[in-house]
């Protein structure tokens, strides 16, 4: 490759933040023509700020651009908009699929960029009268597919194709511009199956052999290691490793994705007392649970009474659909038994009853109601299902709201929580992310529960507010002796809290381990547990 | 801060409490009534029909209340209730109970056909969350358009309710005179200052409304509440939302059944066919006016809402005919009332109560 001196891209240390929280730090990294990049990183590494940077995606302009240089053929550029990028050749294929599924394949290719001709209606109108060179738009199609070199039919309508089908539809769109010359795929594999992910790969070298530079995300980590001729793995904003494709094994990879330097001292404290029994407190038995982007398949798992049990894997991958199914949000199957008795589905009052809450991941959606008072958010769930904060008159027969009492235990929470509000009559919606989510966790304690499942329990809060609810659960757990199932996307905040970490993966236990485990571990059982079988 | 100033504070914090529109409202309202003597009408006179209005019309806003809470929006299908009411008041008047026992029967039979309509109605409104109101309102139309025919056709008999030269076919306007006119305006009413007090009117919403507040203080009403401002934190803390709709439902349409016997005794005449179609607009507006949103009302705003409400209708047509000397009194009133609905249905603003 002539063309190696001067490299197609270069990107100089890039910065970017987003409202002062920095999410891209110094990154500088290279692609050269005709070559596959595989850029790697866990969720929110920071790869997609970059790829929207890449490709002048208005947000970035939007939240105050970015630092450092991007330059392209020795000239530095700087796009405003995602048609600049086009312009230059850059072209990006989505996870979601932007498709019109009425059109055939070859329409949708060339879709905006038609072969016209010229009428004489568009001599009184105007070009918008030209018609279209249907046999011209067939020839640049099927020339688009060639070059992928891969079976797709140019007449057949996206609606009726099969996924594998509509990726490349949606490549060759990309690849149907002369100008083509860095392609960026986004888990492109991810919705394909082996097969269709297999012929992507060998298209993808094909297009490198003619010239096209291609930046590949994705999480599995063997398509990576097959396919680049580079290696670019980000974590926290940052490249941690830039390797060339030799020699490199998987669990080099996955050990650089997960194992992050930990900043602060409140998560470095390793579980000193570890309350578990022997007791199972509650035991999953196949757990199936349909919940839209996070589907459980076939969940078996044993929780002890006293423990902080962890939960990991990578978004999407139906870590989140254990709780929320098992607490009756989502339509489940399979037994869940809790102290010694079978948990009814789709029952969150049953659930409740039995002595389980549920601190959700969807803050604003499930957990609070914004609109109301901070004492009625803590006080509601407890007082519907165990009829706490209620006066008894007339025997019983009314059941009145006990006011006093609900600011009273409200105050307790908001001092030993340490909520920051104006008084426990504020609105829930008027605090910031980190003291919504403590009242979250008071609304669970107010339910003195037997276990308590906590879901995503520190996204989006700063990382002081981060240390006091992982404290509070600490504390929660170790002085009343509460069971909690933590379900968590950062791997180190669960090894700082945990004692065992159970590692979802592809809606199944992909393996249980103790938290001193080596990050590289996890990381394994995350991204492929197939992948090592593989390997081994 | 000086003593004037802390005090220009307060007042500032009050009137924004209370609304720029009611603070607006409440203005023209009172220059109504300075006014009124320059045209030579009574003040007293004024203020009885204020109040006679008030407690003709205010349970019918107070049937707003439980829907709003649950979140199912304005009940915009209030005729509903208002047929079940009428049915009540019909039949008492059928099974000729006389003076005012036939409130109470008529009170009965119409709250127990108003269950029965209510839980239909809930049953469908939960099959259409989030259009609730677009649908009440269809709901209401057909229900009014379905009894035109059935008031003609049921077999009642009674001499002061069937057309006198068919003997059957219920009429159009019928007089509860004899049943059980003014049975609660007239009790314990009494003139002050020329002023008309009917008391067993006020007393009477007084009482649903004290109902109503003490529901919302219970666990049952607070739930209601929570499943308004959150249907799914609701759902999570285990609490049936579906069922806790339907009772909301069902409260109201109760409500407007028992609202409309009330008009109908201080108004002194059942009216059938298209009478309950004129009835969801006026009580969805002074909720509004009052100072309810879509998703929270308390009882204040139905008391301010209906005061304001029947207050600008009453005093407006009067006022203006006698300043122009003209008898332009039903066309000013449809312009004063659906200019105040057309207001009320524009403004979204925050809550007050």
């Amino acid at each position: 490759m002539q063309d190696n001196k001067i490299p197609l891209l270069e990107v100089r240390s890039v910065k970017k933040e987003f409202f002062g929280n920095v999410v891209l730090k110094d990154i500088s990294f290279t692609v050269n023509k005709g070559e596959i990049v595989g850029l790697v990183g866990e969720n929110g590494a920071g790869k997609s700020t970059l790829m929207k940077i890449l490709f002048g995606m208005k947000e970035i302009n939007e939240s105050g651009g970015y630092e450092g240089d991007i330059i392209l053929n020795g000239k530095a550029i700087r796009f405003k908009s995602p048609q600049d990028a086009l312009l230059s050749g850059f072209g990006m294929v989505h996870q979601e699929f932007s498709l019109l599924p009425d059109f055939t394949a070859t329409e949708n290719i060339v879709l905006n960029r038609e072969s016209e001709k010229y009428s004489l209606m568009s001599e009184i109108f105007g070009s918008r009268m030209n018609t279209l060179d249907r046999q011209d738009m067939d020839r640049r199609a099927e020339e688009a597919i060639k070059r992928l070199n891969i079976q797709l039919d140019k007449n057949m309508y996206v609606s009726g194709m099969p996924v594998g089908h509509k990726q490349f539809t949606e490549i060759a769109r990309e690849l149907s511009r002369s100008e083509m010359k860095l392609l960026i795929l986004d888990e492109p594999t991810a919705v394909l199956t082996e097969k269709e992910a297999e012929s992507l790969l060998a298209a993808m070298r094909h297009l490198k052999e003619l010239g096209i530079s291609i930046i590949f995300i994705t999480h599995r980590l063997k398509e990576i290691v097959d396919v680049c001729d580079k290696i670019i793995v980000m974590r926290d904003g940052k490249i941690v490793e830039n390797l060339e494709n030799k020699n490199v094994n998987i669990r080099q990879i996955a050990k650089a994705m997960v194992g992050r330097e930990v900043s602060s001292s409140a998560l470095n404290v390793q579980n000193e007392v570890d309350n578990s029994s022997d007791e199972v407190i509650m035991k999953i038995e196949h757990l199936w649970v349909d919940m839209p982007g996070e589907i459980v398949h076939d969940v078996n798992l044993e929780v002890k009474k006293g423990e902080i049990l962890g939960i990991a894997g990578l978004a999407g991958q139906g870590k989140l659909g254990i709780p929320n199914g098992i607490m009756g949000l989502y339509p489940r199957g399979g037994n869940v038994e809790f102290c010694g008795k079978s948990l009814p589905s789709e029952n969150p009052k049953e659930c409740i009853k039995s002595g389980i809450a549920f601190v959700s991941e969807d803050r604003r959606g499930v957990g609070l109601l914004l609109d109301e008072s901070l004492e009625w958010n803590v006080a509601f769930g407890a007082m519907q299902t165990q009829d706490k904060y209620l006066k008894k008159l007339f025997g019983g027969l009314i059941k009145w709201r006990d006011s006093s009492a609900i600011e009273k235990d409200t105050n307790k929470y908001i001092e030993s929580l340490q909520i920051k509000c104006t008084s426990s009559k504020q609105k829930a919606k008027e605090l910031s992310g980190g003291n919504q989510q403590k009242i979250c966790l008071a609304k669970a304690f107010a339910l003195s529960p037997k276990l308590l499942f906590v879901s995503e329990a520190t996204r989006g809060i700063d990382i002081g507010a981060k240390a006091l609810v992982l404290d509070a659960l600490k504390k929660y757990n170790k002085e009343n002796g509460v069971t909690i199932v933590m379900v968590s996307s950062e791997l180190e905040e669960l090894r700082s809290v945990c004692s065992r970490i159970a590692v979802i993966s592809d809606g199944k236990v992909a393996g249980i381990l103790p938290a001193s485990c080596a990050s590289d571990e996890f990381g394994m059982l995350m991204v492929a547990a197939n992948e090592i079988k593989e390997e081994a | 801060m000086s003593f004037k100033e802390n005090v220009w504070e307060k007042i500032k914090s009050r009137a924004k409490a209370f609304g720029l529109p009611r603070i607006i409202i409440s203005l023209f309202l009172l220059v109504l009534f300075c006014i009124a003597p320059l045209g030579g009408i009574s003040i007293s006179q004024s203020i009885s029909d204020v109040l006679m209005r008030f407690g003709q019309n205010a349970v019918l806003v107070l049937a707003m209340v439980p829907m709003i809470h649950s979140g199912c929006g304005l009940n915009f299908g209030l005729p509903l209730g208002i047929i079940a009411g009428l049915l009540g008041g019909t039949l008492a008047i059928q099974a000729n109970v006389v003076g005012g026992a036939s409130f109470f029967v008529a009170m009965l039979i119409a709250v127990a056909f108003a269950i029965i309509f209510g839980i239909l109605y809930g049953l469908l409104l939960n099959k259409v969350k989030g259009g609730e109101m677009m649908i009440a309102t269809y709901v209401g139309y057909a229900a009014v358009a379905f009894m035109c025919m059935m008031w003609l056709l049921l077999p009642y008999s009674h001499p002061q309710m069937v057309w006198g030269y068919a003997g059957r076919g219920l009429r159009t306007t019928i007089s509860t005179e004899g049943f059980y006119s003014q049975i609660l305006a007239d009790f314990l009413d009494f003139d002050i200052f020329g002023v008309n007090i009917p008391t067993g009117s006020l007393l009477f919403f007084a009482l649903l409304a004290l109902f109503m507040w003490a529901f919302l203080h219970t666990k049952l009403g607070t739930a209601m509440t929570a499943v308004g401002s959150n249907p799914v934190f609701a759902r999570a803390c285990g609490i049936n939302t579906d069922m806790i709709r339907i009772l909301s439902v069902v409260m109201s349409t109760a409500l407007g059944a028992i609202g409309i016997l009330v008009y109908q005794q201080s108004f002194g005449f059942i009216q059938l066919y298209m009478g309950p179609f004129y009835m969801a607009l006026p009580a969805v507006s002074a909720i509004l006016i009052g100072g309810a949103s879509v998703n929270k009302a308390g009882i204040t705003n139905v008391i301010i809402g209906t005061f304001l409400f029947q207050g600008i209708v009453t005093m407006t047509p009067s006022v203006m005919n006698s300043l122009m000397h003209t008898d332009m009194s039903e066309v000013i009133r449809i312009i004063a009332s659906n200019g105040m609905i057309l207001y009320a249905l524009t403004r979204k603003t925050e809550v007050v109560s």
